[in-house]
């Protein structure tokens, strides 16, 4: 049976960098027409739900804002066996806990991925609710696009431009130009939040 | 047991405990007990530890796009945001939904229940009974004959099966990866059943993970999507096409139909075989923990779901309202329409009122932020060593009904349903308090068995059951009535914001797997000027309020007595009984984001 491929975008687009995996494999759809035995996903914060996605795919290819302790924008892969670690040193968000788990669930059960791809990137800023990607974390979309159409060309799988038009992943209320044009002003909504938790905004007001 | 119920009762003179955070996956939230000379809690505070945003994303969009948006905010109860937005708009502008578009999101809300309970038990609150390092130490052919004895229909049952699950369990612990069971607590003495059992739950917990994956399949159908489902104001966003040409490309038709009802057999059998025979199996192992009820024997609250003539909630298969004092002979209406029954208080959360002693109806909510901490609090503003309750403490506010802390969820909705003579409910319950009875030679009462952790787990099982049971009625009232020549699945009419009036206001509700749920909208020249979800979590999880009086999660935890107050057994066991789900009541947890649950004594 040929390997099956899962590209697969995790986190909460609504917490503006933590957006990006989301955004890559949603980029990929708009683009690109794939064989069958590749499934693209937008995982949201689906945590346990994406199990049984995971079980099985032969190769998981995840896209994710990951804290590696890199300067923002820092375009990072990790492969394999690392890739379980990298999603469990350092959370910032929820999702990752549930990921992390996901994959010791797969792997109790003997279904777990022969390859693992971690497409990541250093994110900037994440308490911005409601917010979209900083540049320099948009910049990194076009290199995690072309690093996932590499990986998959050097396994032999064909991937065509889209001609056509695309059925989108996730609604269309939150493809990201209606998302970013349709934001309200920040002095009609406040965007901050915890101070313990977000002390380069919302600190500098007070002190 | 005499009910504590204010905060003026309580005795924070003993040791102080911090677990931080609390839930297992999701979420952020703190708790801190004092515990006595004989470590029994006298003082619990639950803290949110997140800052809540979703109001203000929403200002100023289109509220057609409103459920996108809150289908996001939680990681788990995704389609239930969905449902209560788009119930909210349509409120708001008086749009009635075909019966097709009823009868399909609820047995889309019933798989969200369905799945929600099951991987509820299986995978966040099993492990709080279930000890899986001693089920390597179980004899197979006895777990068969136990598996036996307590789910005779069981086919998954033969001596070989536990032994390969048991030698696999053994392979994934010995390569030094504990995973999912890490940063347990195995050794302590609050773990009670004997290897076989935790063996046969092990295998139990495998056998949800599979059967999650196919339940899940009718969101796609009727959603045409999965992990994220679509949702329509004005019906739901599915064509339907039994018999003409053509049927094969519409996402409901026969062969779609038939498919669901398969899965709708297949989640009835597993609660029949596997979850409801694994719940009573542990109770009766923990006949004598029977801690944990708090506001459940007193104060309850349900909104009353599964209208089954539309539009008369007279006729919701889980009705809707209040019981107060702890009467449960009499069920109190409620209408989340009046700004006197529903409102939330501020004096203990980090917010700012203009008047902190009113409460606010969410229509005429405030969010402003107001992080500030009580004199005797310890450590710093950004790492708190212990909060000082008698100040503000949480980022989560404190909704009350008529001025009572409330208790949401299954629990409330099972207590409520059967003290308002709904009859299935009764007959379940009553057959498990026997059951369990028998199981345990003890005589115990229905108040006291219910109104406990116990209860709360049974609860969410029993009505896992019911939702199961009664989507196939949904199922056949839906195919009858296509079959009866109705396709209509939306209600279009009044799409366009043109149709709208300039201003309006609207309230969505639903009964989520964790309780009541509301969405309070106000729209004005087409776009939300203002939008207030109070959650389940809200209610559970809150504060105390300017009265003193303590919520849910504060009052279930007193009176339990711990093992081993560092190793917070007990008090895990109970919060996740409440199945808390903070990522909606709250948000953004600490950039650190620390990955084991801290235990902290003082």
């Amino acid at each position: 049976m040929a390997d099956q491929f899962l590209l697969l975008g995790i986190g909460n687009l609504l917490w503006a960098d933590e957006g990006f995996g989301v955004r890559c494999v949603e980029q990929l759809n708009q683009r690109y027409t794939f064989p069958e035995n590749v499934t693209l996903m937008d995982g949201g914060t689906q945590g346990i739900y994406l199990v049984q996605h995971v079980q099985q795919a032969t190769c998981l290819v995840v896209f994710d804002a990951i804290d590696y302790g890199l300067e923002p924008g820092t375009f990072k892969l990790v492969h394999n066996e690392e890739v379980p670690k990298f999603m469990g040193a350092k959370k910032m968000s929820l999702h990752q806990t549930g990921f992390q788990e996901v994959l010791a669930m797969a792997e109790l059960t003997g279904s777990y991925p022969n390859e693992l791809l971690l497409i990541g990137v250093q994110p900037e800023e994440l308490d911005d609710f409601g917010g979209s990607l900083r540049p320099r974390v948009r910049d990194q979309l076009e290199p995690a696009l072309q690093h996932a159409l590499d990986y998959l060309a050097a396994r032999g799988v064909e991937v065509k431009p889209r001609v056509e038009g695309e059925s989108a992943l996730g609604p269309e209320e939150l493809q990201l130009d209606r998302y970013e044009t349709q934001r309200p002003a920040e002095q009609e909504a406040y965007r901050y939040g915890d101070p313990r938790f977000i002390p380069a905004t919302a600190l500098k007001e007070e002190s | 047991m005499s009910s504590i119920l204010n905060a003026s009762q309580l005795d924070a003179s003993g040791r102080r405990v911090v677990v931080d955070p609390v839930t297992r996956i999701e979420g952020h939230m703190r708790c801190e007990v004092n515990v006595d000379d004989q470590n029994i809690i006298r003082n619990a505070v639950s803290t949110g530890t997140m800052w809540r945003g979703l109001e203000v994303i929403l200002k100023g969009r289109d509220p057609r796009d409103a459920w996108a948006f809150v289908e996001r905010i939680c990681g788990v109860c995704t389609g239930t945001h969905a449902l209560t937005s788009v119930r909210a708009v349509e409120d708001a502008l008086d749009i009635d939904i075909p019966y097709n578009a009823h009868l399909i999101r609820h047995l889309m809300d019933k798989t969200l229940q369905v799945h929600d309970h099951i991987v509820h038990f299986y995978h966040l609150h099993a492990l709080d009974w279930v000890n899986p390092v001693n089920a390597l130490r179980a004899d197979p052919r006895k777990t068969s004959e136990l598996q036996k004895m307590v789910s005779p229909s069981n086919p998954k049952s033969s001596p070989g099966y536990f032994s390969d699950l048991q030698n696999r369990l053994k392979k994934f612990v010995s390569g030094g990866q504990l995973g999912i069971f890490a940063n347990g607590y195995w050794d302590n003495p609050a773990y009670k059943l004997s290897p076989e059992a935790d063996l046969m739950a092990v295998a139990h917990y495998l056998e949800a993970l599979d059967m999650q994956k196919d339940i899940v399949k009718i969101h796609t159908i009727f959603g045409g999507k999965n992990p994220h489902p679509n949702y329509l104001v004005g019906g739901v966003a599915c064509a339907i096409n039994l018999n003409d040409t053509g049927s094969a490309g519409a996402p409901v038709n026969m062969n779609s139909l038939n498919f669901v009802l398969q899965r709708i057999k297949e989640a009835q059998a597993f609660v029949e075989q596997v979850y409801l025979p694994d719940v009573l199996a542990i109770a009766s192992s923990y006949k004598d923990w029977l801690y944990g009820g708090g506001l459940a024997s007193e104060n309850l609250l349900s909104f009353g779901t599964y209208t089954q003539t539309p539009g008369d909630k007279s006729t919701d298969l889980l009705p809707a309202g209040a019981i107060v004092n702890g009467n449960w002979d009499e069920v109190l209406p409620v209408d989340v329409r009046d700004p006197e029954q529903i409102q939330e208080f501020v004096s203990h959360s980090w917010y700012s009122y203009a008047d902190e002693t009113q409460g606010l109806h969410p229509w005429d909510g405030v969010t402003e932020p107001n992080f500030e901490l009580g004199a005797n609090t310890r450590g710093t503003r950004t790492n708190i060593e212990q909060i000082d309750e008698s100040h503000k403490y949480s980022w989560i506010k404190a909704p009350r009904w008529r001025g009572h802390a409330m208790e949401v969820g299954p629990l409330a909705r099972y207590i409520i349903a059967y003290a308002s003579g709904r009859e299935y409910v009764q007959e379940q319950v009553n057959r498990s308090l026997s059951a369990f009875n028998q199981n345990t030679g003890l005589n115990v009462g229905l108040k006291p068995f219910l109104a406990s952790t116990l209860g709360r787990t049974l609860a969410r099982a029993l009505e896992c059951q019911y939702c199961a049971d009664t989507m196939e009625d949904d199922w056949h009232a839906l195919v009858n009535n296509i079959k009866n020549g109705d396709t209509a699945t939306a209600n279009t009419e009044k799409w366009e914001p043109s149709t709208w009036p300039k201003e309006a206001k609207g309230v969505g509700i639903n009964e989520a797997p964790r309780g009541a749920l509301g969405h309070w909208i106000k729209i004005k020249d087409g776009k939300i000027d203002s939008y207030q979800a109070v959650v389940p979590t809200t209610w559970n999880a809150s504060p105390r309020d300017n009265e003193g009086n303590i919520g849910a999660y504060e009052a279930a935890l007193l009176n339990t007595p711990m093992e081993r107050p560092d190793e917070p057994v007990e008090i895990l066991r109970t919060l996740h009984s409440f199945d808390p789900c903070l990522a909606c009541s709250t948000h953004v947890m600490s950039p650190e984001g620390q990955e084991i649950t801290q235990v902290k004594i003082r």
